[in-house]
């Protein structure tokens, strides 16, 4: 049996986990009243209750990824050499990010694109929480309810027009012949038209949009429930605005702002629709190398390691922003 | 250094609602000055106010003879202390109590030298690097003084500043809060609905009800000689007796009432067939028989021993029940439940009020 297959072992072990787990539990209660789990629910319905919850987090939720991990420490091989002996375990995908296999120089190209994406989503992160902050925070504490709910309307509404639809709209507003520019030529502004797009205006604005609920919402929840005393008892003891912001307000939804920027974050960098059409001709995002490789040269094992090394990049930039700013994991989900 | 805060026909609506109706008061520098009043009377409105939280509808706050209007509440010389204490969480007690200073950019050793006098001064000293969460609720309590202080303001607001606290740790803290206020000696606006606070802690007490100032005065005078009904029954116990005016010269009055005709002083100078309402408190009240126009006849219900005093509970010709309080050194026998009892009063104890809205039991 070929070593990719090994992960389909996995299922048993984890079953046999929850089994070991559901039976244990009453010696971990330390109460002598406490009803084991199959006491509880009976063991027909206990065991079906963990093989479902076992197939649930099994397949679709671990063994897709970890089949694309044992994947992506093979070799591409043709169908028919798959599992024969050619198909060993090797770094090479890996190693491809860095070094072009075919001429063995640096691989700039794609460790460009990489940094490029990982630069441009900080920055869309960084833009967006400074659209969001000041919103999440009028509708948190400032707003009267009326004009929250209708904040809120607006905000969600347009979430209903589909990805595509809104990326080729705002490519419509940015074109060199779009409403944009010709508003600009229009007041004499500028002569010639601006290529937004080659500016990457439209991937940043495509992203900062596509992902501005996903910022506001745990900014929202955060600042919504700090004592509005706080605030004032700050501006009372002096405190000029700005300085009730940083010393009162951010400290408090310190979570909040870590859990939004962390989800904004993630999900930029592994955006695929808003960079492929609102980025400019020569930008190139690292996910799009991503799906090229599964899907144009059909080399998966090549394309499941360049995701990878995008998933441990970013889980490692997070993890080291969290530590910076001194929040810990659990806060951020609370 | 203090200063007088002054209202000047100040009104605060909301809406349609008026909160605080033409409030006019002096407050004098250095005074400790309360507001009284029942929940929802417009004390915090009137507190709100004097720091800039809230803009008068109409007239006008001066602080130190200074009018404030368009002054925000960080730039005024006023601290307010919330009522549920509004410390930051996040910060640490020192922290906490220079947080005035440090947004004003004082340097940080010179801050924490203040954090240590202050420390001492609400006798928490050495507790500067705690949390907040770590410190008990009187700590809390010592703390948002503390940081209400550190900024040394002219006038110290405080709304209710007491009222979480249980009621040993209420009463040892008013003597702290009086003595605080006597050491820095400045001006304290002090918030509260509870009156024996308000009695032994304020130089002068402001009786609120429903937004309108019903009586500004000093505490025994409030007690001994009430503006209007709501005050003579807000502070205080006491016991009503409704009617009609039938008598009156310049100093006493005589109600007739469902008891008969009692006679009461009469600051008011009401006249023959005003309405009117004869106050008597408790322990004005006397057992057995007086002076027929001071004499009431009424069937005891119940009494409570409570040590120093008995409280005897009769009932009358009307719904309400009377109260007398008989004193131990009288040496009086009680009546039994049941017996029909004789009270009497000096007339003098008994004032005579026009008639108006009372506070509710
Ligand atoms: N922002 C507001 N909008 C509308 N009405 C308000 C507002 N603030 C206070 N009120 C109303 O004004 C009245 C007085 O409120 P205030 O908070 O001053 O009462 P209070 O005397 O401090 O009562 P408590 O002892 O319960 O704190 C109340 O009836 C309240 O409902
Ligand atoms: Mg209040």
């Amino acid at each position: 049996m070929s070593s990719r297959f090994v992960v389909f072992l996995i299922p048993i072990v984890v079953i046999a986990i929850f089994w070991v787990m559901a039976k244990s539990e009453k010696k971990l209660a330390h109460d002598p009243t406490h009803k084991s789990f199959f006491e509880r629910n009976g063991t027909v319905l206990g065991v079906s209750f963990i093989l479902l919850v076992a197939f649930w987090t099994l397949f679709l939720v671990v063994l897709p990824y970890l089949y694309m991990v044992v994947e992506s420490f093979h070799p591409k091989l043709p169908f028919n050499q798959r599992g024969g002996e050619k198909d060993v375990l090797t770094l090479e995908q890996y190693k491809s990010f860095f070094v072009t296999p075919t001429d063995g120089s640096w691989n700039v190209n794609h460790m460009g694109a990489f940094v490029f994406t990982i630069i441009t989503s900080v920055a869309v992160t960084a833009l967006n929480f400074a659209i969001c902050y000041p919103l999440a925070y009028y509708m948190a504490q400032a707003g009267t309810a009326q004009k929250v709910r209708l904040i809120m309307l607006a905000l969600i509404v347009p979430y209903w027009v589909n990805e595509i639809l809104r990326a080729f709209s705002l490519r419509l507003l940015l074109a060199s012949k779009g409403l944009i520019n010709q508003a600009l030529m229009g007041m004499g502004l500028t002569e010639k038209p601006l290529d937004f797009m080659a500016m990457d205006v439209g991937l940043y604005v495509g992203l900062s949009y596509a992902y501005l609920l996903v910022m506001i919402f745990p900014l929202y929840n955060a600042i919504e429930s700090l004592d509005k005393n706080q605030i004032e008892a700050a501006r009372d003891l002096g405190a000029p605005w700005w300085k009730i912001h940083r010393d009162v307000v951010i400290p408090y939804a310190k979570p909040g702002i870590a859990s939004g920027c962390t989800m904004v974050f993630m999900l930029a960098a592994g955006s695929l629709a808003a960079p492929q059409f609102l980025g400019g001709p020569s930008t190139l995002w690292f996910t799009s190398i991503v799906y090229d490789f599964f899907f144009q040269a059909f080399n998966w094992p090549r394309g499941a390691a360049y995701a990878f090394i995008l998933l441990a990049a970013c889980i490692a930039f997070v993890m080291l922003m969290l530590r910076l700013f001194k929040v810990s994991l659990g806060e951020t989900i609370k | 250094m203090s200063a007088g805060v002054e209202l000047d026909h100040v009104t605060v609506r909301f809406g349609q609602f008026t909160a605080v109706e033409d409030a006019t008061l002096d407050i004098k520098g250095g005074e400790f000055f309360s507001f009284l009043g029942p929940s929802g009377c417009g004390k915090t409105t009137i507190l709100r106010t004097v720091s800039g939280f809230l803009d008068p509808s109409q007239g006008r706050v001066r602080i130190g003879g200074q009018d404030m209007t368009g002054i925000g509440p960080n730039k005024r010389p006023t601290a307010l202390i919330f009522q549920n204490l509004a410390l930051f969480p996040l910060m640490t007690v020192a922290d906490n109590i220079t947080y005035g200073l440090r947004v004003r950019g004082m340097p940080k050793a010179e801050r924490m030298k203040r954090a240590g006098e202050l420390l001492d001064l609400i006798a928490l000293p050495d507790q500067g690097n705690k949390l907040v969460s770590e410190l008990s609720g009187g700590q809390k309590q010592r703390v948002a003084i503390a940081r209400a202080l550190a900024v040394q303001p002219k006038v110290l607001l405080l709304d209710e500043p007491l009222s979480a606290l249980d009621l040993k740790l209420r009463q040892h803290m008013r003597t702290e809060l009086r003595a605080i206020q006597q050491q820095v000696g400045i001006t304290f606006i002090y918030i509260t609905h509870d009156q024996g606070e308000a009695l032994t802690m304020s130089d002068r007490i402001a009786v609120m009800s429903d937004g309108v100032i019903q009586q500004v005065s000093d505490g025994k005078n409030v007690y001994d000689h009430p503006d209007t009904p709501f005050v003579a029954s807000f502070v205080g116990e006491n016991n009503p007796f409704a009617g009609k005016v039938t008598q009156a010269d310049s100093s006493f009055a005589v109600v007739e009432t469902a008891h008969g005709a009692l006679r009461g002083r009469n600051p008011k100078g009401l006249k023959a067939g005003d309405k009117a309402i004869l106050f008597v408190r408790p322990e004005s009240f006397v057992l057995g028989e007086g002076a027929p126009d001071a004499t009431i006849h009424a069937e005891t219900i119940s009494s409570a021993f409570e040590g120093n005093a008995t409280h005897v509970f009769l009932k009358g010709a009307t719904k309400k029940e009377i109260t007398v309080t008989v004193g131990r050194h009288g040496g009086a026998k009680i009546p039994s439940q049941g017996e029909r009892a004789a009270i009497h009063y000096a007339p003098e104890m008994g004032i005579v009020l026009p008639e108006g809205k009372m506070a509710r039991e």
